[in-house]
Order: C-alpha cells, then sequence, then structure tokens
C-alpha cells in the first residue's frame, strides 16, 4: 500500500458522501415532480386540500407545512425555559462539578430514548392529564405534540448552550465581579451578550431536529388534515403525514407525498444550515 | 449605594439560583418518568417466552382477552430482525465512516473536503422518514419488494455520518508530535494512519460507532417503508422483516395486541439506555 | 590527508513559508562524521526549521518551500522520496512521545512495521535488546516489554524513543531540544548517553541550551534570523567567537 493508492482510496470512499446526497435530491425531485407538474408547483404548497375520490384527487401541502412549523416553534418556546437554565448550571453555576456532570447524563439520556417511546409516553400518560387538566378535550393535537417535543430538544438547546456559556472568558466576568455585579447580573449583563448568539444558533438546530421528528408527532398529533387554527386542535406535520399514507399510496398520492417529503428536506438542510453558521460565526467570536 | 438596593439585587440573585436549580431538577422528571412508567408497565411482561416466540396473531390475541389469559407470543421477530439489519448496517457503515473520516481529518484545508463535510452535517440531519422515502425509491421499487436490505440501508445511511464525525474529531484531537513521529520514522501516510493514529483513536472511535448503533436501532420510520415487518422470525434478507420500534408500532395500532407494547418498549429502552451509558463511561475511562 | 565526503552537508539551503519571507537563507555547512553538531540561536531563528528540513518534514505542510541542496553521503535528499530519507535519517522530537497504543517492545520496532519490514522473532529480540541497551534503558524494562511505554518517566520515554530511532540504523540522527521538557538529572542522563552514541550515529542537535552545547557538541552552529552567522568547533566559538551576533548571543545580550 502505498500513498498514492491510499489517497485515492479515501478520496474513492469520501465520494460516496456527494453520490449519496446528490441521489437524495435526485430522487425526491423526479419522483415529486408528477405532483408539481399536476397542481402547479406554488398551488400544491399553498392548497389545503386533501382528498383522494378518485378521478378527482386534490392534495396541497399548506396544512402540513403549518402543522410542522407550528409544533416546532411551540416546541422551541416551550424548551428554552428549561434547558436554558440547564445550560446555565452546568455552564455557569456549578461548571466542573459532579452534580454538572451528572445533569448532563441526564440529559444527555433523554437524546437517547427512542421517538416511538416519547410517543406513547405522550399518549398513555400525558394525554390523559391533559384530559383530565381540560387544557386540551381530546388529549392529542398541536399542543400535546409540541410538549413532548419539547422534552426530546432540551438535550440539543441545553448541551449546545452550555458550550458557549463556558466559553465565555473569566476575565470578562471576574472584571463584572470585581466591580460589585451579583451572579445574577455577571450573567445577565456579560454572559448573555457574550455567549447568546451561540445560544441562539443552539435553538435554530434545535429546531431543524424538531422540524423532522417523526413517530411522536404522529402519535400525539391528531392526525387531521386541516391548517391548526389553534394550539388545542389536531393536525399533522409533513412527517407524520408520511409516516401515515405512504405505505398505501400510489401514483399521484406517492407523489404528493414524496413532494412534501421534498419540501420537509429542502426547510431542514436551509435551517441546519442556518444554525450551523451562526455556530461557526459564534466560535470564531 | 443604600443598603436597600444592594439587599434588592441579592435577593434576585438569591431567587434566580433558586429558580435555575429548580428547573435543570425537573427535566430530569421526564426521564424517570418515562422509565418509571415503562418499566412498571411492562415488567411484569419480559420472560423467556416473550424473548424466543414471535408475536401472536391478532385471533389469537383476541381469544386469549376474552379468556382472561395474558396473551401469548413475544417480540423474537422484531429481535433478530433488528439484529440482523443492524448487523448489515454496521459492516458497511464503520469501514465506510471510519475511512471517510479519516480522509476530513487528513485534508482539513482542502476544498472537497469542506464540501464533504457540509454534505456529512446535511445527512446527519435529513429527517429519518426522508431517509426511508429515499432507501424505498433506490432499494425498494428495483427490488420489487420490501426487505431486510432495504432496512439495513436505510440504517446504514444514518449511521456514517455520526460514524464520520466522530472519527474526525478523534483523529483532530490527537497530538501532532504522533503523526510526526511515526512519519519520521519512514512510514508511509497508510501505515501512520493504521498503526499510530487509528490505534490511538480507536476509543473515540468505538464510542462514536456505539452511539451511532443506539441511535438507529429505536428507529421506527424508516423501517415502515423498508423493512416493512412480519409476524415470523424470518433470516432471510430479501424480504420483509421485522424489528423491534417496528412491532411497537404495530402493538400501538392494534387493539388486541396493547398489553405487549410495555414488554417491547422496556427492551428496547434498556437496550439504548445501557447503550449510551456505556458509550458515556468509555469515553471517560479512555480520555484519562 | 584523505578527502571524505561529509555525512551531511547544506548547499545554499533556504526554507520559505511564503514567497515573501525566508526563514531560513542560504545555510551552506559541511557536518563532520560521528560528531554532536549543535545548532544554537534565539527564537526564531530558522534553528528547528533547517533541522526539520533534513527529514522533509516539511512535506507534510503546504506552501513550505526549500531550495538549495541538502546532501547525505553526497546525494541530495530534496531530490529523493522522503520515505527512503527518513530510514536514514532518524528524528528525536521536543516532547517525547512514545505511541500509546504499543507496548514497549513494538515501540523499539515500530520504525520496520511502519516500513513494511517483516523481521523473524529472533530478529526482533535481538533489535530490541540492542537498541535498549544503546540507550542504558534495557536493564530498566527488560521485564516489562510487554507494558505500553506511557508508565516510564519522560526521561525513559525520550531514551525509548531515541532507541526507537536508532533501531532503524540511521546515519544521522536529527534531534529537536529533546531534553526542553524533562527535568535536569534526566537530562544529565541523556547528555551522557549522546556523548556514546556519536561513536555509531553523526548527531544534529538543536538546542537552546548553551550549556548543553558546550557540554556535548564539537561543533557548533550559531543562527539568527535564518542566516548561519557561524560554524565551527564550540570550544572556539565560546571562547573567541569571531561574529559580534555570535559573541552578543552568547554573553547573553541578545535572547
Amino acid at each position: 500500500m502505498n500513498d498514492k493508492l491510499y489517497r485515492i482510496i479515501l478520496f474513492v470512499v469520501a465520494l460516496i458522501m456527494p453520490i449519496v446526497c446528490g441521489g437524495v435530491v435526485y430522487a425526491l425531485v423526479t419522483d415529486a415532480y408528477d405532483a408539481f407538474e399536476h397542481f402547479g408547483f406554488l398551488n400544491f404548497l399553498t392548497s389545503s386540500q386533501w382528498s383522494y375520490t378518485a378521478g378527482n384527487e386534490q392534495y396541497g401541502a399548506l396544512p402540513f407545512i403549518t402543522g410542522t412549523l407550528m409544533t416546532a416553534l411551540l416546541a422551541l418556546v416551550f424548551c428554552i425555559p428549561f434547558s436554558l437554565p440547564v445550560a446555565l448550571f452546568v455552564g455557569e453555576y456549578f461548571k466542573g462539578t459532579k452534580v454538572a456532570s451528572v445533569l448532563s447524563t441526564v440529559t444527555d439520556l433523554l437524546a437517547g430514548i427512542p421517538s416511538i417511546i416519547y410517543g406513547l409516553w405522550g399518549f398513555y400518560t400525558l394525554r390523559p392529564i391533559l384530559m383530565a387538566l381540560n387544557i386540551s378535550p381530546q388529549g392529542s393535537g398541536v399542543l400535546t405534540a409540541s410538549l413532548v417535543l419539547a422534552i426530546m430538544i432540551i438535550p440539543y438547546v441545553a448541551s449546545l448552550s452550555a458550550e458557549f456559556i463556558k466559553m465565555v472568558p473569566n476575565d470578562l466576568k471576574e472584571g463584572a465581579y470585581s466591580l460589585g455585579a451579583t451572579r445574577a447580573e455577571v450573567i445577565r449583563k456579560i454572559i448573555f451578550p457574550v455567549a447568546g448568539s451561540g445560544m441562539f444558533s443552539s435553538y435554530v438546530l434545535a429546531i431543524g431536529r424538531a422540524l423532522g421528528e417523526t413517530m411522536t408527532v404522529t402519535m400525539l398529533i391528531g392526525n387531521t388534515n386541516n391548517i391548526p387554527n389553534s394550539i388545542q386542535s389536531t393536525g399533522n406535520s409533513m412527517a407524520s403525514i408520511i409516516a401515515n399514507q405512504f405505505g398505501e399510496a400510489d401514483d399521484l398520492r406517492l407523489s404528493s407525498l414524496i413532494a412534501i417529503g421534498l419540501v420537509l428536506f429542502l426547510i431542514t438542510a436551509l435551517i441546519n444550515m442556518i444554525g450551523k453558521m451562526m455556530i461557526k460565526r459564534a466560535r470564531i467570536v | 449605594m443604600n443598603r436597600l438596593k444592594i439587599k434588592h439585587r441579592l435577593a434576585k440573585d438569591k431567587l434566580m439560583l433558586w429558580g435555575i436549580c429548580l428547573l435543570a431538577a425537573l427535566t430530569a422528571v421526564p426521564l424517570l418518568a418515562i422509565l418509571g412508567e415503562v418499566l412498571l408497565r411492562g415488567y411484569h411482561q419480559l420472560s423467556w417466552a416473550f424473548f424466543t416466540e414471535p408475536t401472536p396473531t391478532a385471533y389469537k390475541a383476541m381469544k386469549a382477552i376474552e379468556a382472561g389469559e395474558p396473551i401469548p407470543g413475544g417480540i423474537a421477530n422484531g429481535i433478530v430482525g433488528t439484529m440482523i439489519m443492524l448487523g448489515m448496517a454496521v459492516i458497511v457503515a464503520v469501514p465506510l465512516g471510519i475511512l471517510c473520516g479519516a480522509f476530513l481529518a487528513e485534508n482539513s484545508k482542502n476544498r472537497f473536503a469542506q464540501f464533504v463535510s457540509y454534505l456529512t452535517d446535511l445527512l446527519q440531519g435529513t429527517p429519518s422518514v426522508i431517509i426511508g422515502i429515499i432507501t424505498y425509491i433506490w432499494v425498494v421499487v428495483p427490488m420489487k419488494g420490501y426487505s431486510a436490505i432495504a432496512g439495513s440501508v436505510a440504517l446504514c445511511i444514518m449511521m456514517v455520518p455520526l460514524i464520520v464525525r466522530s472519527t474526525e474529531e478523534t483523529l483532530k484531537i490527537l497530538p501532532a508530535s504522533l503523526k510526526e513521529a511515526g512519519l519520521a520514522l519512514g512510514g508511509n501516510k497508510a501505515r501512520v494512519m493504521m498503526q499510530v493514529q487509528l490505534p490511538a483513536a480507536f476509543g473515540g472511535i468505538f464510542t462514536g460507532i456505539l452511539l451511532a448503533v443506539s441511535r438507529v436501532i429505536g428507529e421506527t420510520a424508516p423501517l415502515m417503508f423498508t423493512a416493512l415487518g412480519c409476524s415470523l422470525i424470518r433470516f432471510s434478507v430479501d424480504k420483509p422483516i421485522s424489528a423491534v420500534p417496528l412491532l411497537i408500532w404495530e402493538f400501538f395500532n392494534d387493539p388486541n395486541l396493547q398489553e405487549l407494547i410495555w414488554g417491547a418498549s422496556l427492551f428496547l429502552l434498556l437496550f439504548v439506555l445501557a447503550l449510551n451509558l456505556t458509550a458515556k463511561y468509555l469515553a471517560k475511562k479512555w480520555n484519562q | 590527508m584523505e578527502s571524505v565526503i561529509p555525512i551531511l552537508e547544506f548547499k545554499k539551503t533556504c526554507v520559505s513559508y511564503t514567497k515573501q519571507t525566508m526563514a531560513v537563507k542560504y545555510v551552506s555547512a559541511a557536518i563532520e562524521r560521528n560528531t554532536i553538531t549543535a545548532i544554537m540561536g534565539p527564537s526564531g531563528c530558522g534553528k528547528s526549521t533547517l533541522l526539520r528540513a533534513v527529514n522533509l518534514m516539511h512535506n507534510l505542510y503546504q506552501n513550505i518551500r526549500v531550495d538549495g541542496e541538502i546532501l547525505l553521503n553526497g546525494e541530495n535528499i530534496l531530490l529523493m522520496e522522503p520515505i527512503e530519507v527518513r530510514r536514514r535519517v532518524g528524528m528525536v522530537f521536543q516532547r517525547p512521545a512514545p505511541f500509546p497504543t504499543m507496548s514497549i517492545y513494538d515501540n523499539v520496532l515500530s520504525g520496520f512495521s511502519l516500513n513494511g519490514i517483516k523481521l523473524s522473532k529472533a530478529e526482533k529480540d535481538t533489535t530490541v535488546e540492542r537498541c535498549l541497551k544503546s540507550v542504558a534503558l534495557w536493564d530498566e524494562v527488560k521485564d516489562v516489554l510487554n507494558k505500553k511505554g506511557t508508565f516510564l518517566s519522560g526521561g525513559q520515554q525520550q531514551r525509548l524513543c531515541i532507541a526507537r530511532a536508532l533501531a532503524m540504523k540511521p546515519d544521522v540522527l536529527l534531534m529537536d531540544e529533546p531534553t526542553s521538557a524533562l527535568d535536569p538529572i534526566a537530562t544529565k542522563h541523556i547528555e551522557e548517553l549522546l556523548l556514546e552514541l556519536q561513536k555509531e550515529v553523526t548527531i544534529l542537535i538543536v538546542t537552546h541550551n548553551m550549556g548543553q552545547a558546550r557540554r556535548i557538541s564539537s561543533k557548533s552552529m550559531f543562527m539568527y534570523l535564518g542566516e548561519l552567522v557561524e560554524y565551527g568547533d564550540t570550544e572556539t566559538m565560546f571562547t573567541n567567537p569571531i561574529d559580534e551576533r555570535t559573541k552578543a548571543y552568547l554573553t547573553g545580550k541578545m535572547g
């Protein structure tokens, strides 16, 4: 094995990335083409119809795009009040201690739980609670799905934010303390401004993760094909409609589902790219 | 500065500390709640039979419920299916992932390598349901049917980016003196990588593989359109096959099989948590 | 008097990182066989850069150019395959770096396995014993050859690295501040070792420790801002430096 062969082998293996990714886009686009051609690109994206009466099938992606965005954003809103304290706990207050590493492990384990199990817990435990407390009359819906989704993304926000909080230079903090600031004030006035853009990037990445979540949402969102008009209503996300209907779909419906898949792929790719760019910028600072 | 204001600020400070501790502690609650619930509901189902028998038909289950007996059968078909698909996925994903990671670590300044790195992130962030669609298009359609091969292709695609990243990062952390010492002895790049760099990076790479496995073992969506599921214990790879998460999904959707949900979930959950904790423990140990 | 080809010779060697700046400028010097030659100078003078050019380490990084000639036994190494050169020229680095995943035994032999050379068990045993004896480490580790080298002290690890380099029987041994990370006693042991080793191999040592240069080297090179300012007998240079800059450095006026 000489150097030349080695370089060639590594290069060829690395080629699988562009090949696979290119293949993903190509496959999605070609199979989604029928749906876009039939309904018109913009029309498909903004239509809320979803009926499979033979001879006059109408499909549109709007309810699902809305459902996806609503659940992802709500999930972020619900998760911040918990992940921010965890990030501060691990990155500032108890930085480097055993308690902090236990908490880190706990949050990491949360990330490891399979989504179907989150869905089960949400369905069998959370739903009855929400129905009993009358927060959500029928139990399933955007709210329920977002709540569980929020728990699922806590680890992503917490660990990445903690990293940026830890990176705040000691000199800056000590400068503030030496002027008589309390810890809370140092956090508000020094840590948040300096680590802020990094923390924000963690939110973006968490949304990217929440956008693609399938099983939990499928089991909790109620599976109706309407645009959700309140957080208590039921609906569907792009991932959940695909999960529900892909198995028995064919021709135009299949193409429509794949088209929805393409939209999901693009939105997720875009959000993730923005998030990663923000991280890069925040790290350089 | 008057004393009242100072007291005020100190009080706010204390309040914040307690608030943070409380909220942080609360995040442990879901973990315990989920673990506890799955444990309580599923514990009594675990038995030797549960792990060695395939799932019962809906009819058998219905009869057993009517008679007030525990549902016969288990999740053996799912366990076998998961192991087979995981095994095939790992055999392909690990070498590809390690070599690609080595490529990225060796060529970090190169434009093409940066592009590949970006694509790795892209693939990693792709929703698993999309990977399922893609594998359906690439494997199920040409093969004219669902199969274990399709399932393992989907799992493999999901594992590769994770292994690439952990290999690349571990290699990059290695001190440069190691590689230089190897080269100074006259080794060519391939040998230095094989004999010096990769062995030194073994710890990080191995934990990366463990984490990748734990991540895909619980995936349901991509398997729904590739492996499909099957009620028999099956060893052939070109036909539909079961998997533990797929079984859980089937049980969820079948009113007669609801009882079996929790045993299967307990098994899956414990397995995943064990993998995660092992990976963490090993990472800590090897970093000393 | 016979004219002998010097074992190593620099002929107008230049090393540059960018088009504008040269880190090493037109160094010409002939190194004598079986001697210890010290390269001294303040930080940034180019001594490490010059040293690393001899085993083509600069090939690992882009944008580094080497011009002129560096002759090893008359052959220009700049035109040779790096792998070939590195078999004949060994290097010991500042930080002891035994391979952490290999046992002491395998570390000594790692040069062979990295070059794809297969040895019989008997050959391996002999080589390991020979090399460890020549660095005075054999007695200390002969019973624990199968253990990984990381439990050894800094000085012992460095001796292991020297043994590893010597296993390949190089013509020249390059040493880049090999004792700067070690305590004084370990340093002393290594210096004694080098004085012995020069009978088998020619040693080129970069050091910022003037005392060390004076103690062990017979010839010295003084570099400043990339140029070879003075090259000659160590004793003479210390007692009677020719160049003003050499004098300033040796008397501590220059950092």
